[in-house]
Parts: structure tokens; C-alpha cells; sequence
């Protein structure tokens, strides 16, 4: 998902991945990211992307992709198929992230989710002293040419988490770029990443 | 004539399977042979003989799929956008392959070729055949032309059954596959459209069991065969954008049967130019091995059918294709998934119908051209 010139750091998401494990990159777009992974962590990934446009920039970089759309689900994909599924900027834009989320856990033995955190301080302030939906930086749209549907904060991610019994095995909180700590990241910072555990160690699965 | 493409080319023949050789075991059970296969070369095979892609052509294609004949032909090869230099299946990079397939009857040995055994055409004496037979035979002509391992295999339609075939049969032979249009298995509706065509055919006079050569071919019952077809190839948007409701010849309604709207003439051209080039008994032969062709059935269950294939594939399918509808692609990339292939797949947003892999070559061509690249670099790091 385009959001703008500012896009979550690929290289903390390089960051969480095992050398050589294999990857589905949801929404990979251009294929920018998967084809990092493979280059640098040697992984084997493949992705799914629904523009037309976009899979032809995949193939161009020699990536497998699958032109699907995520509010399908992924009942293609075995249970346990990916050592890594990567939701990287498109939670907000999902029909269904729930479902989403529940997929990417079974199908993924890890889940690496990542969003803007609309609990930021800005956004709030804009919302609270403008009364104006935010628009800034980091979430360039207007309310009625958005194609982000579902803005959570860091908080209600973390609370989904928990009612979905999904483990948080990290989190990596940004303002631009720099870590915050946990402790304040629902104020201060502007990007999530979540890495969540998936099948292997769950007690229900 | 086109000077970009591949220029002048000359189509060349094998005969295989002949007397004291080994005859061609048919799917059937059967055993066939002397087999005579017509095809055409563009590019050149490079020294570790790894950049051969052969491409499969669909029901009414042929071995000249680029390039002219003669410097006077009016028309290249059928994929001619697709094959020469700087287009997709570069011939600078490639070597293109293309031949007849067996049961065709364009240079190949098919129903209306010389039964040796008897000194006249074999007509229904001919034996059925399946894609897999057709596969079994372009790996004669590929071991022939000294190739171990094809670079790709490639095929829209009835070619796309055979790319698929490819895989199952010669896993180690092929390195991607490209399948485009195309099934893992013919819908009852496109073995009734067949069905029809073979009806037309059979039930005219002039096609007396097969037995017409020499004779007055069924040349009504054939175009009216090629005319259900190319319905079936074409899309309602593309009818209404290339003919709406216009008559042929007048501006009014003459309220007699001799009014034509020009879709109409259109299939009467169609209809009238393929009886000049393509033999009926070839149209039942293959119909009824497209209307076979089902891997899920044959392997147990598609899934396993591909268990193991060695390629990389690449699937396309076109929206407004109602023949081959793209759910029918999605399953063979949704079982190759499963067993964990390397697959990618697109459905190209496209209004000409089941021929949109014949016309969409833009597209098209930068899937397959990036694909081929991949396939090339993949070979070469992995041997």
C-alpha cells in the first residue's frame, strides 16, 4: 500500500527475519521488500498483490506473486506453509483485518504486522484543537480518498491481540524512523510493527 | 514484410518412429509410427544448449508461429507480435522452437497424412490421440534438436494443456512453464461447444466417415464448426466493439434474408478462409483430445498431478475469457501452491476474450519476458 513518501523502514522488518526462511509478503506491491529479503537474508518468498500493474514490476525483480485479494483470506495456503507472512502498511486498508490476522497466524509460523499508529500525538492533536480528521505525513489522505478503511492506535492493536490469543513476541515503535520505547509508543510514535507468534506454540492449533 | 522481426524462415521436418524404429506408445495403448513433425527455429541454440523455449500453439495453430515464408506473404506467424528481437520470447537471447502438432494437418502426421501401410490417407483409421501423446512427440523433436532441458515451454488455449503436460511428463526437461488462456481440465461447456463443432462436420455429406480426400472435403460443416469456435473465442464487448449491429451492406433494414450485419459476415469469412487451410478430421482429432485432457481426473487429483514437476510456472488468464474463465487458471495455481511450486499468476484485465493471449501482446509480453529473464538467471545460478 502507497501511504506517501514516508514508509515504515524495511529494514527493521529485514531485522526480524532468520536467514534463509520463507516468506509471504501480503500486499507486496513492487516486490521492493521481498526482493531486500531475498538479496540480503536469502530467503524464499513469494507475494501477493492485487494491482496488475504492480505484479509486473514483481516479475520484472524475479519475484513469484499471486494476483489475489487479501479479503479472500488465504485458504490457498496450508496451515503452517511460511516460516514468516508479512503485512506490511495494509492492515488499515482491509475489509476484514481480523480474518486477516487469524490467517496470517495459521498459515505463518511467525507474523510480522505493521501500521500507522493512529493514536499518535499529532493526530490527535488534530483531531482534538482542529476537529478535523488528521492529515500529515504520515497519513497524507483525505477521509474520502483514502483507501486506509481501518485505523487502529497501538493500544487497540495490542488489546486485538490479546482477545484473538495471538502472542506479541516483539514490537518495534517508530516516530519517524526512531525507535521510541514501548512504554510511550501509543503517544509518540508513528509506526508499529508487530511480531506475533503463529502456528508452532500456539496451544489451540 | 515486417523487417523487425524474424524475417524469412523455412519450416523443416523429422521423421521419426518409422519402419524398425521405435513406434510412438499412444496414450491409447496403441502403438503409432512413422511420425513426421513440422517445425520452425528462430534465434540460435547457445553452446551449453540452455536457451531453448518451445512454444505450443493452440487448436488451429501451426509450426509458423513467426516470420514470413516468402517475401510476399501478407501475413507472419501467428505469434509473430510475441517472437524476434527485442519482443518477448527474444530471438536474440532465445531459441524459439514451434512445431505441429501430432493429429495436425499442417506438416505434421495427422488423419489426412499417408497411411505408409496402405498408400492412402489414414482418415478415421488414424489413431486418438491426447495432449500427452502431443507432448511425448515435441520431446522426440527437442532430444532431436540435441536439447536436454528446455529453457520454457509456452502455450495460450490447447498450448497451455501441453505446457502443463510438459511438467508432468519431463520434469527434468523443462525449466519454466508459461500457460496462458488455458485448464487443467476442458468444462462441459467447452466439451459441448466441441461437441457441436464435430456435429457440424460429421453431419456433412461430404464428410463420409473421414474418407473425403481426394474428394469434396466437408467444407460447409467445417466453417460452420470454425464459426461456433471463434464465437466461443471472442467476448460480448468485443463483438459489440468490433461490429455492434451494423449491417454489411445497407443502412436500413431491407425486412429480407439477404440483410447481413457484418458479425455475421464476419463468420462467413472466418468460416470461408479456414476450410482453405485446415482439414476436418484434424478439428475432431483434436477436439476430442482437448475435450480428454483433465490432470485432476488422470493423476487422482490435480494436487498430485503436479507433485512433481520441477518447473517455475507462470499463469495468465483474462477477464473477459469465457471459455477458459480465470477460476479455471486459479485452480492450477492454487494446487501448485499447494504443493508448494513456484507459481505466479495474474488475471490480465483484458476485453477480447479467449483470444486476448493472441492480441494482448503489451501485457502480456512484460509478464512473459520478465518471467523468461528469471527462468534464464534461475538456470544459470542453479545449473
Amino acid at each position: 500500500m502507497d501511504r506517501g513518501p514516508h514508509r515504515f523502514s524495511y529494514d527493521q522488518i529485514i531485522g526480524l527475519i532468520e536467514p534463509r526462511s520463507t516468506v509471504l509478503d501480503l500486499g507486496c506491491g513492487d516486490g521492493e521488500l521481498l526482493h531486500q529479503l531475498m538479496v540480503t537474508r536469502d530467503i524464499r518468498g513469494r507475494g501477493v498483490e492485487i494491482e496488475e500493474a504492480k505484479i509486473r514490476e514483481c516479475l520484472a525483480k524475479g519475484i513469484s506473486v499471486f494476483q489475489g485479494d487479501l479479503d479472500e483470506g488465504l485458504k490457498e495456503y496450508a496451515t503452517g506453509s511460511y516460516d514468516y507472512v508479512i503485512l506490511n502498511e495494509t492492515l488499515q486498508a482491509l475489509h476484514q483485518p481480523v480474518m486477516l490476522l487469524r490467517e496470517m497466524v495459521r498459515v505463518g509460523r511467525r507474523a510480522i504486522v505493521n501500521f500507522p499508529n493512529f493514536g499518535y500525538l499529532i493526530n490527535r492533536a488534530q483531531l482534538l484543537l482542529l476537529g478535523r480528521m488528521p492529515v500529515n505525513r504520515d497519513l497524507p489522505y483525505e477521509w474520502y480518498d483514502t483507501p486506509n478503511i481501518h485505523f487502529c492506535t497501538r493500544r487497540d492493536f495490542v488489546d486485538l491481540c490479546s482477545r484473538l490469543d495471538i502472542p506479541v513476541l516483539r514490537t518495534i515503535d517508530l516516530r519517524h524512523e526512531r525507535h521510541v520505547p514501548p512504554r510511550y509508543a501509543n503517544l509518540f510514535a508513528t509506526e508499529c510493527c508487530f511480531l506475533l507468534q503463529g502456528v508452532d506454540g500456539r496451544k489451540s492449533v | 514484410m515486417d523487417s523487425s522481426g524474424v524475417g524469412i524462415v523455412a519450416p523443416q521436418d523429422i521423421t521419426f518412429a518409422g519402419a524398425g524404429e521405435d513406434p510412438l506408445l499412444l496414450e491409447s495403448g496403441r502403438r503409432f509410427g512413422p511420425i513426421t513433425v513440422r517445425y520452425e527455429t528462430y534465434g540460435s541454440l547457445n553452446a551449453d544448449r540452455t536457451n531453448a523455449v518451445l512454444i505450443l500453439h493452440a487448436f488451429s495453430g501451426d509450426a509458423h508461429a513467426a516470420g514470413f515464408h516468402q517475401q510476399t506473404d501478407r501475413r507472419p506467424g501467428w505469434w509473430d507480435t510475441m517472437i524476434g528481437p527485442a519482443r518477448p520470447f527474444d530471438t536474440n537471447r532465445y531459441y524459439v522452437i514451434c512445431s505441429n502438432v501430432l493429429g495436425g494437418c499442417r506438416g505434421t502426421t495427422g488423419p489426412g497424412s499417408l497411411d505408409p501401410a496402405t498408400g492412402r490417407p489414414y482418415g478415421l483409421s488414424f489413431p486418438v490421440i491426447t495432449i500427452e501423446d502431443m507432448v511425448n512427440v515435441q520431446h522426440r523433436l527437442v532430444r532431436h534438436l540435441g536439447i536436454d532441458r528446455l529453457l520454457a515451454v509456452a502455450g495460450g488455449s490447447m498450448g497451455g494443456m501441453q505446457a502443463l503436460q510438459w511438467t508432468i511428463s519431463y520434469p527434468d526437461a523443462v525449466a519454466g512453464a508459461i500457460v496462458l488462456a488455458s485448464t487443467a481440465r476442458l468444462s462441459a461447456q467447452g466439451i459441448a461447444f466441441n461437441a457441436v463443432g464435430r456435429n457440424a462436420i460429421m453431419s456433412d455429406a461430404g464428410w463420409n466417415n473421414g474418407d473425403y480426400y481426394g474428394k469434396e472435403p466437408p467444407a460447409r460443416g467445417l466453417a460452420i464448426a470454425r464459426m461456433i469456435g471463434h464465437i466461443t473465442y471472442l467476448s460480448d464487448a468485443s463483438m459489440h466493439t468490433k461490429f455492434g449491429r451494423r449491417l454489411q451492406e445497407r443502412e436500413q433494414f431491407g425486412f429480407d434474408f439477404s440483410d447481413q450485419f457484418e458479425v455475421e459476415s464476419y463468420l462467413e469469412y472466418q468460416g470461408g478462409t479456414f476450410v482453405d487451410r485446415f482439414d476436418a478430421n484434424t478439428y475432431i482429432y483434436l477436439s476430442k483430445a482437448i475435450d480428454y485432457f483433465d490432470l485432476g481426473g488422470k493423476y487422482g487429483s490435480l494436487e498430485r498431478a503436479f507433485e512433481k514437476t520441477k518447473s517455475k510456472f507462470l499463469v495468465v488468464s483474462y477477464s473477459s475469457d469465457w471459455l477458459y474463465p480465470s477460476y479455471q487458471g486459479k485452480e492450477i495455481v492454487v494446487a501448485l501452491m499447494r504443493r508448494r511450486k513456484d507459481v505466479s499468476y495474474t488475471e490480465l484485465d483484458c476485453p477480447y476474450g479467449h483470444d486476448s493471449f493472441l492480441l494482448e501482446t503489451e501485457r502480456q509480453g512484460a509478464l512473459i519476458g520478465s518471467f523468461l529473464h528469471t527462468v534464464l538467471e534461475t538456470v544459470r545460478r542453479d545449473g
